[in-house]
């Protein structure tokens, strides 16, 4: 490799974002466009009597108020589950409808009832008030585990005890024997409490059609624009793919929360042609608190047995998984594929069992949010190996030692293959918690703990050792497992006459910085400056069929299609740098950016090359002109990353808040391209765990209604609730893909919020508290602090 | 994001602005509170009077004993106002407390007082302090000016046009203990005090609380244990533990009544012991 790859090179898409110069969605305008608002349902169930809309479209400036009832009247479906999750005894998944706009039955708060389109943005919004629905209020249920039970208020007729699928995976039977010959029996219930996203640009949607090509052009918010456009032209609006041009330009994050069709944009396309204008929706922030899925809400009992050496023998967990009101696209593979199947952890425990029920409740729907599924899994793990090394009086770092898998590079080593289907890649735990016991050092923060309990203060020092899968594939396993997609990426590499280099991402960037990684590799790569590779992502009409960014999968698996895009540039390269060399390109070899006749000075450079390859005057025969690859890849695993994460909070005795004091994250993402950019993702991803741990949290009223619907109440974490962060890694190359990359986009994420309620429960350890639930807010501490629990 | 229509008017006096307003209007100096409230279509005011522009509203200056803040001030003027500072550290302290810079930045203190948000900073400090608030039409006590939820003593029209604050004089020390709610940094509870020794005991002292209830109140069950008191740790922790007595404590998703009685305390005993070592 180059100069590139391993530093940290500051990133090029920086200049427009730091200077306020990014094109979001909602910065673009064409010519005659109209501005949509949609008319949400105040009550989260209730039966729609009548809708008048007579008001509203007498307004000056409406153009058209659209209801429930047109999109039912044309037939329209709405947006899809993605993933099929069948029953248990093998009944299929139900799958109720969600349609663009309900016409008989409100089923969240938010739910939408009715589209206005208007001249300007303010009458579309004066006349959404003017829009006239009779609810009939019914009963509601938000709890996942209340929903399934008799009697309880149904979501949707169809779907009984509100109950989607359920689903197991494991050993069960390994795992029941575990239990009963334990020596010790370690149990938590919790609920992994629902999360609102908060990206910071809002959803948004400027749809086009034009009559004349028959086509239509969306511009939104979304993390992988071609996926959008198969979903909405296939299955939602049946609109010929060729006839639908998605664009995503600078979207201002999603956490996940954009990689689903939502319906909201699938109607004011639909409403661009009623229209015959083009239409405009951007969603502002309370919207986007009712509207934007939401993430985890299991409630979760878990269990783990040990022998009496203080081995782990089985693990178990049961869990009520949230749909919301609806299935979004990813939902029902969350709970199963993203959680069921990380619930080894990386120890070796021989039995385990995970039960998961999927339900529908009267919420906002649940889907991805950073980490998705495996953050559950993880804060299952993790508070039940400390708790259970506090129970039996073994320091919580040396327990996990004594049950890690042992280490593995996956080249010489198999993989090591879990009770839960997947076989890791490569891994070498202790080493990652060496590393981090290290740095926190560890000794000496015992001794400070220590210290702080004699003067009367309450220190406490968590730990959260945590594997991960990203890079969701290989798509045959996934197909067999119920996706109804495929999991690979796409890339294609445009050499032009002049050696200056284009990529084609089909990952698309909202934040992680591929304009700068993706062009570190590829400059690397042909021995170029980065100033000559220009990425290109976000647009259906310029990037091949790739499946978006999401699971930190873009570098592990987009890069490696670029890598292989590489590979068939530097082979037909030397083919024509061969001809120019007279040799056989065997002769060659490929560094710095030349061809070299191996042995001697004879080189050809990759420009001379480029200009040949499209000036071919004198050139190889049989070769087709051009220099120009797309190549599609997919993997033939997950990567596994892992870490091991050191929390040290401090909690005031007179208010129990909790303030973080140290943070020391040592990862292994395999290799890294640019570590500021790694460390920049561990930054924002410890930040929006601890955000889950300390602050953040839905709350709904027995209603339904959403009592956390702003910024007022609904606590994002700040960078003051953080100490300095200490990062550090290890490096266990994945050895399955080109770049040996294995994706950090969610570790932070994952491993950082039981590490906070470990440190918490360790700090009040002396109040006999065992165990808090989430967020650990100052009041529900002081109140441990009160009863010791 | 879009408020109701509304009309907007800029005053360039006060008799201008009383003459601009209209019956359900507002008048409009930071917007730091009224603004976020219109977007939200909470509130639609119909029309908004800008009384930003009125100079004799603005600028914090001393006045013999008396500091005489225009309503026009920003927090952030007042926090870092050296007169403020060097007469009166608690107030420019609990400004600091305010919101985020931006909000720091436009946010006034006239309008935060005519705002009367019952969990703002100013009201506990001011109470505490014996501050005057000044209008159009009166002078009250900062006391008897708030007098409920999102209340105050101001009659219709009538516009706050500055607060005065006594100097503290030689023995006497003042401080504000804030708990913070986490997600908006608004107080959850924060308590002022202001405390007079006579040798090492509490000669006098003042106590002002808000965020606890509807609206702020002076803890007077505190400061008769305290005056008197030798100002121990323990004399001031029976006096703290009395700052919620008598009052109805709010109860929202933040802090339960029961917790926010609990942090009054908490609040009070951290203030208390800050104004007894600055006195």
């Amino acid at each position: 490799m180059g100069e590139l790859i391993g530093k940290s090179v500051k990133r090029v898409e920086d200049n427009r974002f730091i200077k306020g110069e990014g094109q979001y969605t909602d910065d673009f305008n064409v010519k005659n466009q109209t501005y949509a608002v949609y008319v949400r349902s105040p009550h989260a169930h209730a039966t729609i009597n009548s809708v008048d809309v007579s008001k509203a479209e007498a307004m000056d400036g409406v153009l058209k108020v659209f209801t429930g009832q047109d999109i039912a009247d044309a037939g329209i479906v709405g947006s899809i589950a993605g993933w099929q999750v069948d029953f248990k005894n093998g009944d299929t998944m139900k799958e109720p409808p969600h349609p663009i706009m309900v016409a008989d039955k409100v089923r969240h708060v938010g739910d939408a009832v009715a589209l206005v389109v208007a001249e300007d943005r303010f009458t579309a919004k004066d006349a959404s008030e003017l829009v006239k629905v009779d609810y009939e209020v019914l009963d509601a249920v938000v709890d996942p585990k209340a929903a399934t039970e008799d009697g309880a208020p149904l979501v949707h007729d169809d779907v009984p005890n509100n109950t989607i699928y359920d689903f197991e995976l494991g050993n069960k039977d390994e795992t029941d024997a575990a239990f009963e010959n334990a020596d010790k029996v370690i149990e938590l219930s919790y609920h992994n409490q629902k999360l609102v996203p908060n990206a910071m640009e809002p959803r948004a949607a400027l749809a086009q059609y034009d009559a004349n090509e028959e086509k239509y052009t969306l511009y939104t918010t979304s993390q992988n624009p071609h996926l959008a456009r198969l979903v909405i032209g296939a299955f939602v609006l049946s609109i010929p793919e060729h006839k639908l041009r998605v664009i995503s330009p600078d979207v201002g994050g999603g956490f996940g929360s954009k990689i689903f069709v939502y319906n909201d944009e699938c109607g004011v396309l639909w409403a661009s042609k009623q229209l015959g204008r083009p239409v405009k929706w951007t969603a502002d922030r309370s919207e986007a608190f009712i509207t934007d899925c939401h993430g985890r809400d299991h409630m979760t009992d878990a269990k783990m047995a040990l022998d009496k050496d203080g081995n782990i023998t089985g693990l178990r967990t049961k869990t009520y998984a949230s749909m919301g009101a609806y299935l979004s696209n990813f939902s029902t593979c969350v709970p199963t594929y993203l959680h069921a199947t990380l619930m080894q952890g990386l120890y070796k425990t021989p039995a385990v069992h995970v039960d998961v029920t999927a339900v529908v409740t009267h919420t906002v729907p649940v889907d991805a949010y950073r980490g998705a599924g495996r953050p559950e899994a993880t804060y299952s793990i993790e508070r039940l190996v400390e708790t259970a090394a506090r129970e039996i009086g073994m320091d919580p770092a040396e327990f996990r030692r004594k049950n890690f898998i042992p280490p593995f590079d996956g080249v010489d080593e198999p993989g090591f293959q879990t009770n839960v289907a997947l076989q890791y890649d490569s891994g070498n735990y202790e080493g990652v918690l060496d590393k981090a016991l290290e740095v926190a050092d560890y000794e000496s923060l015992k001794k400070e703990r220590d210290k702080a309990k004699a003067d009367g203060r309450l220190m406490g020092i968590g730990f959260s050792t945590y594997i991960e899968a990203c890079g969701i594939a290989p798509s045959a396993v996934v197909g067999s497992l119920g996706a109804r997609v495929g999991l690979y990426d796409a890339a294609s590499i445009r050499v032009a006459p002049t050696g200056k280099v284009t990529v084609h991402s089909g990952a698309h960037a909202h934040g992680q910085g591929h304009e700068t990684t993706f062009a570190q590799v590829v400059a690397d790569a042909f021995g170029i400056g980065m100033e000559d590779v220009n990425v290109v992502h976000g647009d259906t009409e310029n990037v091949p069929f790739g499946m978006g960014t999401y699971g930190s999968r873009s570098l592990s698996v987009c890069g490696s299609a670029i890598m292989k895009s590489v590979d068939k540039i530097k082979e037909k390269g030397a083919r024509i740098a061969a001809h120019k060399l007279e040799c056989s390109p065997d002769d060659l070899e490929f560094a710095d950016g030349s061809w070299t006749v191996k042995g001697t000075d004879k080189s050809v450079g990759f420009g001379d090359v480029a200009l040949t390859a499209y000036v071919p005057h004198d050139y190889p025969e049989g070769e087709e002109p051009g220099l120009d690859f797309a190549s599609f890849y997919d993997p033939v695993n997950f990567t596994y990353p892992f870490g091991a994460h050191i929390c040290v909070v401090e909690v005031d005795k007179d208010t129990g808040e909790v303030k973080v004091v140290k943070y020391v994250a040592v990862d292994d993402v395999g290799n890294v391209i640019n570590p500021m950019i790694v460390d920049g993702q561990v930054h924002g991803g410890v930040a929006q765990g601890i955000g889950q741990a300390l602050f953040e949290g839905a709350v709904y009223d027995d209603s339904g209604q959403l009592l956390t619907g702003s910024m007022l109440d609904y606590c994002m974490p700040r960078a003051d609730n953080f100490p300095m962060f200490e990062t550090d890694r290890t490096v266990t190359p994945c050895p399955h893909n080109p770049l040996g990359v294995k994706g950090v986009g969610e570790t932070g994420t994952i491993g950082s919020t039981p590490a906070v309620v470990n440190a918490v429960v360790d700090a009040l350890s002396d109040y006999g508290v065992k165990d808090l639930q989430m967020p650990l807010t100052p009041e529900r501490v002081w109140k441990a602090m009160q009863n010791g629990n | 994001m879009i408020p109701y229509e509304f009309e907007y008017k800029k005053a360039g006096s006060l008799d201008e602005a009383s003459s601009m307003i209209a019956t359900g209007g507002s008048f409009l100096a930071g917007g730091h509170s009224l603004i976020p409230a219109m977007k939200l279509r909470l509130s639609e005011p119909g029309t908004l009077v800008d009384i930003s522009g009125i100079d004799d509203l603005k600028g914090v200056s001393q006045d013999g004993d008396t500091i005489k803040i225009g309503a026009l001030a920003t927090h952030s003027e007042v926090a870092s106002s050296d007169v403020v500072k060097s007469s009166c550290a608690a107030l420019a302290e609990a400004a600091g407390m305010i919101g985020d810079s931006q909000v720091r930045n436009r946010g006034t203190i006239g309008g935060n007082v005519a705002h009367a948000d019952p969990a703002s900073d100013y009201p506990g400090i001011l109470v505490a302090l014996g501050a005057t608030i000044v209008t159009s039409s009166q002078s009250v006590a900062a006391e008897d000016f708030f007098t409920g939820l999102f209340e105050t003593a101001l009659g219709e029209g009538e516009i706050v046009t500055e607060v005065q604050v006594p100097s503290l004089g030689s023995g006497t020390g003042a401080a504000y203990a804030k708990f913070f709610n986490p997600a908006s940094r608004y107080a959850v509870v924060g308590v002022g005090v202001v405390v007079t020794k006579s040798g090492d005991s509490c000669e006098s002292c003042r106590i002002g609380v808000t965020g606890a209830s509807d609206h702020a109140y002076r803890a007077t069950a505190t400061e008769e244990a305290l005056t008197g008191s030798d100002l121990g740790d323990d004399a001031i922790a029976a006096a703290a533990a009395k700052v919620a007595d008598g009052t109805e404590m709010m109860s929202d998703l933040s802090a339960s009544a029961e917790y926010r009685a609990h942090l009054c305390g908490a609040m009070g005993k951290r203030a208390i012991a800050e104004a007894a070592s600055r006195a």
